[in-house]
């Protein structure tokens, strides 16, 4: 981490760049927040650790609009969404310096929660050359766990340990894959039509339209939302509906079908725990079996597997049928 | 609020036969916005406008729906007809209860709900529409003409005889095409070559007609009047301007093991060549596949013995860039691959064959001089079996489903060949049914079997089992007689089943004209616009569009060339106003709309945008009219929502299903 703050330090002083993009201390030693630091002093709050999991690719949108470049620093997976920002034209490469960082897997507290560690009040071990087991403080006493085990799910499935877009890469990361990527969304589609409609009126209907998966995912980038404007009334439909969230979410998952990187942000941050991202990588399976294998981001020139016509292209014919 | 008019029409009993025309137009009243519904038993007859006009004039009417047949019959009568009563033509909707509805419904009750829900949707999207108006377009006074064979040849005369510049490309070396394999047509058993070369000839010394062979399109853009067309000139290796067509380098070009396309892979040919005799250009072209100087570097003879010096090795294939104003598809066909066909043991025997390489065995100039003789041994056949369609009117998906159309008559015209010059020779065909319909064709088959004796049996092959002693089994089923047969025959002819050349399908996407399950392209009307693809300026020829004979074939192609010129004789053309727009405001600048556009209609610019106060440079879509054709594929890529289709826009659409679900 120190050697991060380190080249920040230098990168801000010659005047390379003109603001950092990093993390920084949040109310609590497990929730780290994103932060643009300016000057020497305010990277002192300066944090990279396990809990590090936010994105921070989206953020570069807006600060591609500033004055000079600015240094963010990008996990191997926020590469690719960094990548896909570019390709639709809305982050500007010239105006970012990027500094690709290690990773080890990144932590969900909820995971946490769920091995039964709960009034956590401390949680030690999860720096980036930390030990493999977390020591976590507890309003019921010092209690532990691995470090794998209360890992994000994205980072079970991890796309790898490289990143694809960078100026520099500081650090080393790991590879953390021990499960199948598409496995949860195989369980769904084995479930019959009634059974997936349970299934998702259950999740959805704890969702309570916050907004933070929209509002973190680097792929809803839009200027204006539809769900925000009053030209369409998509918004309006979704209130209406017998149970609101399904129109909400799976206009979203539309929206962001073929553009996805798969960044697990919208799991990640949602307060009531919906596995919002199986709609994300159902789209994917499916885009991976009629197109051919595409990975979002992977690079930031060719055209998208949905906004290309190939004479290989599958019969639509041929989609309906398979569902 | 719009004012809104309703007209039902009975179709005579089209509609009203299965619609409660009454209830729909009751119905109709309570929709919002509507102040004025009606029925009439013909809506598109003059009467009928007339009641239209009346109805807009003293209702004050700014949009009516009318509930007919579909809009691709008479949207265009009833918009004319609003035009002429004082409203902008795009202020017509058309719900179309007559296909969607009382042609697919029995029920009156299920059949008149429908016709209701269809007069909701088509009112709410009226309440939502907004006059349009058509731009103008200039027309490029020059044709197309892709593939080079009698249909192409046949459209490109017609068309530059009326005047206009045509180019014909055609990707193998010559023009001619199926025509030119051929040794005699039917009826009249004329020689083809000698009807066709003719044809050949005038259509290459044509000042209105420039042919370019060995070519192929490579990209279409833009629309009716105005497509731009790449033309991939494959290097020929041959300089067209300096060679003399002395034929000296193909006497001496030491590889001579590439198999002839034209012959149907029965002879072998050097590596430059032409495909025959009487080929237009008389220039060969060098294949590079089978060139010894190409594979190793080595020999270079053809360079050598060239007197013009025409010779040229490092020739490049070259791009022609040219615009058209139509585009008339002429690709014609192949053969079926006999793969699936085991039974009659095609890939086991060269003496089974199809009836195009026995066209090319009868051919003087073919592999065997013109003698009918089997392939395996030379020796001349005393039996002779026809199998009709191999692959024809097929059942399960081995083959094709239609019926071939040419095979009873050429199969009629080789037997009656072969019993004419071999008298010696049975000949036995195995049909279905004969099917002869056309100006003196049954009179033709009957010859064949009365005058010729060719010896007809109703009946299908089960198999063909070649023997040890080189003689071929055949097991056919006598349907007539109700019995087995079992015979032994010399040689085996197939009557393969046609299909369309296989190229077709990326010409079809590249000029984005419809296809349908068989590969042939698709008419605009199956009955009322037979040469026309559906898609403005395009215009189909020949056996592309479904199976036909020569005669058949130049009747059609002299139709497409009537067309085309129709449309090369107008100087301007009405453009569709119904094309995208883009919403400054929304747009996020990701060119996803620009990928997807398959006219090239949509670019970027950076634009000063004012946004609610927010005053920033912004990379926005901009949309060509000229260009855009209103597919809409752009709307619905559009992640926020910023592209949309005017008079078909999105809440329009929305409304529409929202009036259905209601």
């Amino acid at each position: 981490m120190q050697e991060l703050v380190n080249r920040a330090k230098e990168l801000l002083s010659s005047g390379a760049v003109n603001r950092v993009l990093g993390w920084k201390k949040g109310d609590l030693g497990y929730n780290p927040e994103p932060a643009f630091f300016e000057t020497a002093e305010e990277l002192e709050e300066f944090v990279y650790n396990g809990f590090c999991g936010a994105n921070l690719s989206k953020y570069m949108i807006e600060a591609c609009k500033q004055e000079g470049k600015t240094l963010v620093m990008l996990k191997p997976c926020d590469s690719y969404s960094f990548n896909q920002l570019l390709k639709e034209h809305r982050v500007v490469r010239e105006n970012a310096y990027i500094i690709g960082v290690g990773c080890r897997g990144k932590l969900d507290v909820e995971r946490m929660k769920k091995l039964g560690i709960k009034g956590i009040t401390a949680v030690s071990g999860a720096e980036m050359d930390g030990p493999d087991t977390l020591t976590v403080e507890t309003l019921y006493g010092t209690k532990t766990c691995a470090y794998n085990d209360a890992m994000l799910e994205r980072c079970h499935v991890c796309k790898g340990k490289e990143h694809v877009v960078f100026d520099e890469v500081i650090g080393e990361s790991v590879d953390t894959v021990d499960a199948e990527r598409f496995s949860e969304v195989e369980k769904i589609e084995a479930m019959s039509p009634e059974e997936k409609f349970a299934f998702f009126q259950k999740e959805l209907s704890k969702c309570i339209r916050c907004n933070a998966c929209r509002n973190v995912c680097p792929a809803c980038s839009c200027r204006k939302c539809v769900f925000d404007s009053t030209k369409f009334d998509s918004a309006q439909k979704a209130n209406v509906d017998s149970f609101e969230e399904k129109m909400f979410h799976i206009i979203r998952a539309f929206h962001v079908a073929g553009r996805c990187t798969d960044c697990g942000e919208c799991s990640r941050v949602c307060p009531q725990g919906i596995p919002l991202h199986l709609f994300n990588r159902k789209f994917i399976k499916d885009i991976n079996e009629f197109y051919g294998e595409f990975q979002a981001g992977s690079d930031a020139e060719a055209k998208g597997p949905l906004t290309d016509f190939t004479f290989e292209d599958v019969e639509p014919s041929i989609v309906a049928e398979r569902g | 609020m719009q004012r809104i008019g309703v007209f039902v029409c009975h179709c005579g009993s089209n509609i009203a036969a299965t619609v409660d025309v009454k209830k729909v137009a009751e119905m109709a009243l309570k929709e919002p916005g509507v102040v004025h519904a009606d029925d009439y038993p013909y809506m598109c007859s003059e009467a009928g406008q007339a009641l239209i006009a009346e109805a807009i004039r003293e209702k004050k009417l700014t949009g009516i729906v009318v509930c007919s047949c579909s809009p691709r019959m008479h949207e265009a009568t009833f918009r004319k007809a609003a035009e002429r009563a004082g409203i902008n033509p795009y202020m017509v909707e058309i719900a179309n209860i007559r296909e969607h509805c009382s042609w697919i419904h029995k029920d009156m009750e299920v059949a008149t709900e429908k016709a209701v829900i269809l007069a909701r949707a088509a009112i709410a999207k009226v309440n939502l529409n907004a006059p349009l108006q058509p731009g103008e377009s200039l027309v490029t006074k020059r044709a197309l003409v892709i593939g080079g064979g009698i249909a192409g040849i046949q459209t490109a005369l017609d068309i530059a005889e009326a005047g206009y510049e045509v180019d014909i490309v055609e990707k193998t070396p010559s023009i001619g095409g199926r025509m030119s394999q051929l040794d005699k047509t039917f009826p009249t058993l004329d020689c083809s070559a000698c009807i066709l070369t003719p044809k050949m000839v005038e259509a290459a010394a044509h000042e209105k007609i420039t042919i370019h062979t060995y070519s192929e399109v490579e990209k279409v853009s833009g629309f009716v009047g105005d497509f731009t067309v790449d033309i991939r000139k494959k290097a020929r290796s041959i300089d067209m301007t300096k060679c003399t067509g002395c034929g000296l380098c193909q006497e001496k070009c030491p590889s001579k093991k590439a198999l002839s396309e034209f012959n149907r892979g029965l002879s072998t040919r050097s590596a430059i060549y032409t495909p025959f005799a009487q080929a237009i250009p008389n220039v060969p072209v060098i294949d590079r596949e089978s060139c010894i100087k190409f594979k190793t570097g080595k020999c270079g003879l053809c360079e050598k013995i060239c007197q013009a010096g025409a010779i040229d090795y490092s020739q490049q294939d070259e791009i022609v860039t040219q615009k058209y104003g139509a585009i008339v598809v002429a690709t014609g066909f192949d053969t079926i691959k006999l793969d699936r066909y085991d039974e009659f043991a095609y890939n086991q025997s060269k003496d089974v064959i199809t009836s195009l390489e026995l066209e090319r065995i009868m051919n003087a100039a073919g592999p065997t001089k013109g003698h009918l003789e089997r392939l395996s041994d030379g020796k001349h056949p005393k039996h002779i079996v026809f199998v009709q369609c191999v692959g024809s009117r097929c059942s399960d998906d081995r083959g094709k489903s239609y019926c071939s159309k040419i095979c009873c008559m050429y199969t009629a015209k080789h037997a009656m060949l072969i019993r004419d010059k071999y008298p010696d020779v049975d000949v036995t065909v195995f049909y279905i049914d004969v099917r002869t319909p056309g100006k003196n064709f049954d009179e033709f088959y009957r010859r064949a079997v009365e005058e010729y004796g060719v010896n007809y049996v109703k009946g299908q092959v089960g198999k063909v089992a070649p023997q040890p002693d080189g003689q071929l089994l055949v097991q056919a089923v006598d349907m007539l007689d109700n019995k087995q047969i079992k015979t032994y025959a010399d040689m085996v002819v197939l009557a393969t089943a046609i299909e369309p050349e296989p190229s077709v399908r990326k010409i079809a996407t590249m000029v984005t004209a419809s296809i349908d399950t068989n590969n042939f392209l698709t008419e605009g009307h199956a009955k009322l616009r037979p040469v026309e693809s559906p898609t403005a300026g395009i215009f189909l020829s020949g056996v592309c569009q479904g199976p036909k004979d020569i005669p058949e074939t130049v009747a059609q192609a002299g139709a497409a060339a009537v067309k085309a010129i129709g449309l090369l004789a107008k100087d301007k053309l009405m453009t569709n106003p119904c094309t995208a727009k883009s919403d400054e405001l929304l747009c996020n600048g990701c060119s996803a709309c620009a990928n997807v556009c398959p006219y090239g209609a949509i670019t970027y610019e950076d634009k000063e945008i004012n946004d609610h106060g927010i005053r920033e440079t912004r990379r926005v879509a901009v949309v060509n009219n000229a260009l855009c054709q209103g597919c809409g594929a752009c709307t619905v890529t559009c992640p926020s929502g910023a592209m949309d289709l005017q008079g078909f826009s999105n809440r329009q659409i929305i409304a529409e299903v929202d009036a259905i679900c209601r």
